[in-house]
């Protein structure tokens, strides 16, 4: 009787797995099988390199959103990192134990708080000011990177304490013991030590700001053409999904497929690099 | 010019004692600013009336359901599947080419763009399956979401128990599954746990996915088959369309409030848990 | 009854390729106590873990041979290892108390069986702990938890959740290894008066400990069994060099 619930569990288990594993599979499939054929079709060249994206005439070449994309998000690792980073530094060499009780769940927190909320507050607050001292429409790349720097602030943060944190004290006692002062010790051991958990946390701050769709819709203007500075206007691989899905058919549909496939790609070799960062700090 | 080290501790340190201060002030600031915006206009009323004139007037009571119902309904479908995968891979069998393979994938998914899930969703659930935008397409396109995140929380934690505990059940008579009931699951029960708030923390700020999978109804539900819209899809349009920056800023407060609510919980229920296991 | 409890016939154990254990054969007399002896790495611990099957566990571990338990082949494919556990109770070097109360690390075993009945249990555990010697240090707080024991309490604990369990056999590995002296006496106390219910097995690399508590004494060394027979036999007349030298202190 035993032995048999024993087997069934067993069975029910790996059911459960399997299915996991195929919903997962699923999606990914899926996503394939509607955006490939029409890469294939359109040639890769052309669908990636083209400026031309006009749904009506049938021509959809996405480079504006590729180049979009990438200076958002560049600008957002120089906005998210050097901050994220300091902060990371200070907060787990120089805190003490009670202060970070409460910093640590703020950080929580703010890595929970909706990113429309960010959005809003770019839209509200910063794109104004953007508009006033420096022209253009305000709501441009430096917007979106500025939102995303911040938004993507409590991942790196807590992501790089965590592993700073990590590092053990007796490479801190080491270094001092060899008359290094604290600085010295922080970015001659501490830093080296915690490197990969660090590299870690932005490549993920990095896939978070490429993947943020709602409020990069809401700061950067969305218009598909090639921009001419920080502050212009531009449209994100992930906003034109989002912003023409509603009442996108046929080819117009499978581009936006298409462009999902793109998103797929980018993040992937992310994660590998995220992974493999990882696995060098843990060979080590 | 050689600088003495003790004057690069004193840049260095002041370089960052100025970023950490400003890091913390803008994150602390965008708390302040929707609180001070929003608080003020939240009340009974605005929390349980219903919304008027597209939600430029009354309250948000529908969307408050839509934030309950979709992201509960979704931890249903999303634990129990991933809860049994992460004891399927940690306890039922050994580590080969395809449980890296799994690790893998649900790495990657976990990573995969919210935006990504929501046009899956809208064409597989919505489109193909017919299921037309409502409660059980958005909350089955939340679980797909959601589940590598409560796959590899849950692993991490069924891991992090110690494998002796694991002797001590086998040789004290117990049977595989005994052990991971009995003594596996308990100890790794307060990370599965931050695992599944993890995940309804970000259900419940998820706009993308939610927007086009459940779409943007303001009635009360009748059934699962109905539209719903959550309060970060009623966030999104109140500001997106300027339909009114006074009730989006009161969303916004209700919807960090929720958030941090969630955060509380979590704590209390890991203290409670480890003052009861060494009391 | 079978006088004797275990009967090994042959037994080659296996670690990947690298054998770790070596033809052994022996005989384990029931109702009495058997130390095995011998230096760290000599496979007496892959021995005792052949004996409840908790080997099963590594992958990496191939059992050959024969080992009967009252006569009834324990590597049969027939046979359950669960219920094999549950004949033979186990305390390992490291005492690990479950994190939760002293009471229901003691009830873990019965739970399983789904015995409910409070009074049965409360009597089990009182009957478990005054068996370990441990009655009287915690009786008043039973509910607390076992993690807040001393390391030498917690051992007793472990005794006592494996007495709990009825078993037959009780396999102990080097459970005196991280103790005070105080505590060490008090579990060979307790297995002095165990022996007359239980047959039990005890792992030791301290050869004085397996001098003061063991009727039979086994010596392990590289794999191989060297020398088994009665303790005061091995202690003053032994038959190989090899014995002689181990406790004698020359090595190991």
């Amino acid at each position: 009787m035993k032995v048999l619930t024993e087997k069934g569990i067993y069975r029910l288990l790996m059911i459960i797995a399997l299915s996991a594993i195929a919903m997962l599979l699923l999606i990914v499939l899926f996503i394939l099988k509607e955006g490939l054929p029409f890469i294939f079709i359109t040639g890769i060249r052309d669908f990636l390199l083209s400026s031309e994206w006009k749904p009506a005439a049938g021509k959809f070449g996405i480079f504006p959103m590729l180049v979009g994309s990438l200076w958002v998000t560049l600008g957002a690792m120089i906005v998210g990192v050097p901050l994220g980073l300091a902060g990371a530094v200070f907060i787990s060499e120089f805190i003490p134990r009670w202060a970070m009780k409460i910093i640590k769940p703020t950080i929580e927190l703010l890595a929970g708080i909706p990113s429309v909320v960010y959005g809003f507050i770019g839209v509200m607050v910063l794109a104004p000011l953007i508009r006033d001292y420096f022209g253009g429409p305000g709501l441009s790349i430096a917007a979106g990177a500025i939102i995303l720097g911040i938004m993507i602030l409590p991942t790196i943060l807590s992501i790089s304490i965590d592993s700073i944190k990590a590092v053990p004290n007796s490479y801190r006692e080491g270094a001092f013991a060899l008359g290094a002062t604290h600085w010295q010790t922080i970015h001659m051991v501490v830093i080296p030590a915690a490197r990969s958990g660090i590299v870690a946390g932005i490549i993920l701050g990095l896939g978070r700001a490429i993947g943020e769709t709602m409020a990069v819709i809401m700061v950067v203007g969305n218009a598909v053409k090639l921009p001419g500075s920080a502050f212009d206007s531009v449209r994100t691989l992930t906003a034109n999904i989002a912003l023409e899905m509603g009442y996108a058919t046929g080819k117009h549909r499978e581009a936006l497929f298409a462009t999902g496939v793109v998103l797929l790609v980018i993040i992937m070799v992310l994660n590998y690099f995220a992974a493999s960062a990882i696995k060098r700090g843990v060979k080590k | 010019m050689i600088i003495h080290p003790r004057h690069t501790q004193i840049i260095a340190i002041s370089m960052l004692v100025i970023l950490t201060v400003f890091t913390l002030a803008i994150l602390v600031f965008i708390i302040l600013f929707v609180f001070s915006k929003g608080l003020p206009y939240i009340s009974f009323d605005f929390l349980f009336s219903n919304p008027e004139d597209m939600g430029k007037a009354g309250g948000i009571f529908p969307t408050l359901i839509g934030t309950i119902v979709l992201p509960l309904l979704a931890i249903i479908i999303a634990t129990p599947l991933g809860v049994g995968t992460a004891v399927y891979l940690t306890e039922y069998t050994r580590e080969n080419r395809i449980t890296r393979i799994i690790r893998f994938g649900a790495d990657c998914l976990a990573g995969i763009p919210s935006i990504i899930f929501g046009l899956f969703g809208f064409i597989f659930f919505v489109t193909t399956l017919e299921m037309g935008w409502s409660i059980i397409s958005g909350s089955l396109t939340l679980a797909f979401m959601i589940l590598p995140t409560i796959i590899r929380t849950s692993e991490e934690a069924i891991k992090a128990v110690p494998y002796s505990y694991r002797e001590v059940g086998f040789s004290l008579g117990a049977t595989l599954w005994q052990t991971v009931r009995k003594i596996v699951l308990p100890n790794a029960l307060p990370g599965i746990v931050t695992g599944i708030m993890l995940s309804i923390g970000r259900s419940i700020g998820e706009t993308a996915a939610v927007i086009f999978t459940a779409g943007s109804s303001l009635r009360i539900p009748n059934s699962v088959f109905d539209s719903i819209r959550t309060m970060s899809v009623h966030f999104y349009i109140l500001a997106r369309e300027g339909i009114s920056s006074k009730n989006a800023y009161a969303t916004a407060a209700v919807l960090i409030i929720s958030i941090l609510l969630i955060n509380l919980v979590t704590y209390w229920i890991m203290n409670r848990f480890i003052a009861k296991k060494t009391k | 009854m079978d006088k004797n409890k275990y009967i090994i016939n042959n037994l080659n154990v296996f670690w990947n390729k690298a054998q770790v254990l070596r033809s052994i054969d022996i005989q384990v007399p029931s109702h009495k106590i058997l130390g095995i002896i011998g230096p760290s790495g000599s496979g007496k611990t892959v021995f005792l873990r052949s004996l409840n099957r908790m080997n099963d566990l590594v992958p990496e571990i191939r059992v050959e041979g024969q080992i009967l338990l009252d006569g009834e082949d324990i590597y049969h494919p027939e046979c359950d290892a669960v219920s094999i556990r549950k004949r033979v109770g186990m305390v390992f070097a490291l005492p690990v108390p479950l994190p939760a109360s002293i009471y229901d690390n003691v009830i873990f075993n019965p739970g399983l069986s789904g015995i409910r009945d409070h009074k049965k249990l409360d009597l089990l555990v009182e009957k478990s702990l005054k068996s370990a010697f441990l009655w009287d240090e915690v009786k008043d707080r039973l509910k607390t938890s076992a993690m807040r024991l001393s390391g030498g309490q917690q051992q007793r604990l472990c005794l006592a959740r494996v007495l709990a369990m009825e078993p037959e056999v009780i396999l102990l590995d080097e459970p005196c290894s991280g103790l005070d002296p105080i505590s060490t006496a008090a579990i060979e106390d307790a297995l002095r008066i165990l022996k007359d219910t239980y047959t039990i097995i005890l792992v030791t690399n301290n050869t004085k400990q397996a001098a003061r508590v063991a009727d039979n004494t086994a010596f392990f060394l590289m794999n191989e069994m060297v020398e088994y027979g009665p303790t005061e036999q091995i202690f003053t007349v032994p038959g190989d060099k090899r014995t002689n030298d181990y406790i004698t202190g020359r090595f190991g």
